[in-house]
């Protein structure tokens, strides 16, 4: 998942990576033989033929979810998702990954496997942009759907890109939620994962840049720091943050680890209701701090409509009726009517804002 | 270090007190300058920035140094007796859980501690009964018990996690709660630490675990039960380690699968800065637990300072090495003077 890179399990990864150069040996093989190699040339994105926007979708389809992790409560959210967007087209839905976030050779031969099963669609979350590309190519030679979600690839190595929230309005919007909250005064700091995550970096870039504006001339951002979703970093990191700035009024948390522990050091701590804290968090996690008043608001997009999302453009893809093309539309059940963007991507929407009037219509 | 010292003393027919007090006020030493550093540590924070000491300052100290504290303490009787316990961080990941599992399920916090305590204590025999009647070394019987109890915890847990709404509040507030600045959890710490000192020190089956960690030939020769001993030190090791967890969920209110991943790692640095050495037999609790403090100021103290969070592994590195390059200088010297001593005395 893309904002807990640090995440669960990854002191596993030996012992999977052992088993993943043995599974990579055999998938190898199989691989090798139908080796029709790369889809070539630009934009792997529309290799596939026309599009048929009249299409329906086809019944039967089986379509493959690959998170970057399993047993990690964000997935299994979002595959819930997918699940039922792919239940509702009549097909069939399988889960399979690894359980390190870190262990692209095990991905690599997951993919490969899928390939040689010959499933319609691969959904996945990719944990290497640019590792995976050979196998995904090679599966969609074979004329299997490449859908990314939560993290993607390298644009030519999948056909469609789900994008949770576009970059911009994820840092934009939360420099905006906590602006409001401080009345626009006082120096705020950003907890973030790790120093090395693309997406939390370039949130925070989109934040600098909306801080810029000037009505929020009287608001500073003094520092970022890096709690690698640990709880305990966290902890320390937010600690440090109080500690050495007394004016510090507001903190914002991109990651939904470090939200949960900087809300709970701040809960026991002196400097509950003092200092705003706001981020990205799981409703299910943040529920009690938000109704004892320690956060008042946080976002986060809708997770299970994000693997909906992900389930429906899959079908779409394998029907034909998109082929991930710019500006082709497709109908993603109840979710409505989307377009595919720039690059094959496809934007969920805004993320939601949760506070204690809403959070208790949500169960993630 | 006190393997060489044993070799050197034992055959030595004069004033074997006399060199055993030389001994001693070394070691003791060693645990005064640990305290020193932490005091200029603290002091030099204090005078760059006067919140350091507030009452929120002391109390989150403490509070971040107390479960260290408790587990470094069972880790360091493990230590003793020149064995290793790498499984503590796993042990701590899965009793955690279990005591949220159960709390979840709207139980009581003080046998959801005794559930982790227990569940330790069993991992912990397991631990100690594979080193010590297996005659497998520790390091490695550990180092798989590691990647078992991680394997059942994260089949057992799966994607669930467990956070502080699904707890007690009493419960949580016994995480960060405490009379003035002192939090709960800091005096656990303190009573166990107390409690394991006086234990090792004054008691019979407390200085045969020196005494195998010395040299465990020896210690069997001499009558000591060690395979018994060391059992009981990993068993202990381990309901520590529960313990630990059980605080950990208090603390944190945040426990899912991944819980307690590379803790052994900070344990045991924590143990060999505070001066127990890996060879056994020498070092006490009071020292892994100055070890304990000293690493969870500095990772409290440098952000505070502003210094970027990837430097803190590296200096926890260093000090590592500073302390085990200090306790290989002590050695040899020990070992001279008193080489030099009995020439003198024979």
């Amino acid at each position: 998942m893309a904002i807990r890179l640090f995440a669960p399990g990854r002191r596993w990864s030996v012992a999977v990576a052992g088993a993943a150069v043995i599974g990579m040996a055999l998938a190898g093989c199989g691989g090798a033989t139908k080796s029709s190699t790369d889809s070539g040339g630009s934009g792997g994105a529309a290799a596939q033929g026309t599009a048929n926007p009249n299409g329906q979708v086809k019944k039967g389809l089986k379509i493959a979810f690959l998170p970057k992790q399993t047993n990690n409560t964000y997935f299994t959210t979002l595959d819930s998702g997918g699940k039922k967007a792919v239940e509702a087209g009549g097909g069939v839905f399988k889960e399979v990954g690894t359980s390190s976030a870190t262990d692209t050779a095990g991905q690599v031969s997951y993919v490969n496997t899928l390939t040689q099963q010959g499933m319609n669609a691969i959904v996945l979350s990719a944990q290497d942009p640019n590792a995976l590309c050979t196998s995904l190519k090679q599966a969609m030679s074979a004329k299997v759907s490449v859908v990314t979600y939560d993290s993607d690839t390298n644009p030519d190595c999948r056909q469609a890109f789900i994008n949770q929230a576009s970059s911009e309005s994820i840092g934009r919007s939360e420099v905006q939620l906590l602006g409001k909250e401080l009345n626009y005064t006082g120096d705020i700091a950003v907890l973030s994962a790790a120093q090395t995550a693309t997406n939390q970096n370039t949130w925070i870039g989109f934040m600098q840049q909306e801080l810029k504006d000037p009505k929020y001339a009287k608001m500073k951002l003094v520092k970022v720091v890096y709690g690698n979703d640990d709880a305990q970093m966290s902890f320390q990191q937010t600690q440090g943050l109080l500690q050495s700035d007394p004016n510090l009024k507001g903190i914002i948390a991109p990651t939904t680890v470090g939200i949960k522990a900087a809300a709970q050091y701040l809960d026991g701590s002196q400097y509950k209701g003092k200092v705003q804290l706001t981020g990205l968090g799981d409703p299910n996690d943040m529920r009690q701090y938000v109704k004892d008043g320690t956060v008042t608001a946080f976002e986060l997009w809708d997770e299970v409509k994000l693997g909906e999302l992900a389930g429906y453009t899959a079908a779409a893809l394998a029907s034909g009726i998109i082929t991930g093309a710019k500006g082709e539309t497709f109908t993603a059940g109840d979710l409505g009517k989307y377009t595919v963007g720039d690059k094959g991507e496809v934007i969920l929407g805004d993320p939601t804002v949760f506070n204690a009037q809403n959070i208790d219509q949500y169960n993630f | 270090m006190s393997a060489a010292i044993q070799e050197t003393v034992q055959p030595a027919p004069v004033r074997p007190s006399e060199s055993k007090r030389f001994v001693e006020r070394i070691l003791r030493v060693r645990e005064l300058a640990l305290l020193v550093v932490l005091a200029v540590l603290i002091v030099g924070t204090e005078l760059d920035d006067h919140r350091f000491l507030s009452q929120q300052g002391i109390k989150d100290l403490l509070l971040n140094a107390a479960i260290l504290v408790i587990v470094a303490t069972g880790e360091a009787t493990v230590v003793i007796t020149r064995n290793v316990d790498l499984s503590v961080g796993s042990t701590l990941g899965i009793a955690a859980f279990a005591a949220g599992d159960y709390l979840s399920g709207g139980g009581n916090p003080l046998v959801a501690v005794l559930i982790s305590v227990l569940l330790g204590a069993a991992l912990g025999l397991v631990n100690g009964t594979l080193v010590s009647f297996g005659r497998v070394p520790s390091l490695v019987v550990t180092l798989g018990t590691l990647y078992i109890i991680r394997g059942v915890d994260s089949i057992w847990i799966g994607s669930r996690s467990i956070v502080a709404s699904n707890l007690p509040h009493n419960f949580v507030q016994v995480g960060h709660g405490g009379p003035f600045i002192l939090p709960y959890l800091a005096i656990i710490g303190v009573v166990v630490l107390v409690l394991v000192g006086l234990f090792l020190r004054s008691y019979r089956s407390g200085r045969e675990l020196y005494a195998i960690g010395s040299s465990p030939e020896a210690a069997r020769l001499a009558g000591v039960a060690t395979r018994k001993r060391i059992t009981a030190a990993y068993l202990f090791c381990g309901a520590l380690a529960g313990l630990g967890g059980a605080l950990y969920l208090a603390r944190f209110g945040n426990v899912d699968s991944g819980t307690g991943g590379s803790y052994e790692l900070t344990v045991v640095s924590a143990v060999v800065v505070g001066g127990v050495a890996f060879t056994g037999g020498s070092g006490s609790v009071y020292g892994a637990a100055l070890g304990a403090v000293l690493l969870t100021t500095i990772n409290s103290v440098l952000p505070g300072l502003g210094v970027n969070s990837s430097w803190e592994q590296a200096i926890d590195g260093f000090l590592l090495l500073a302390a085990i390059a200090v306790d290989r200088l002590v050695a040899v010297r020990v070992a001279n003077v008193l080489r030099r001593r009995n020439v003198r005395h024979g």
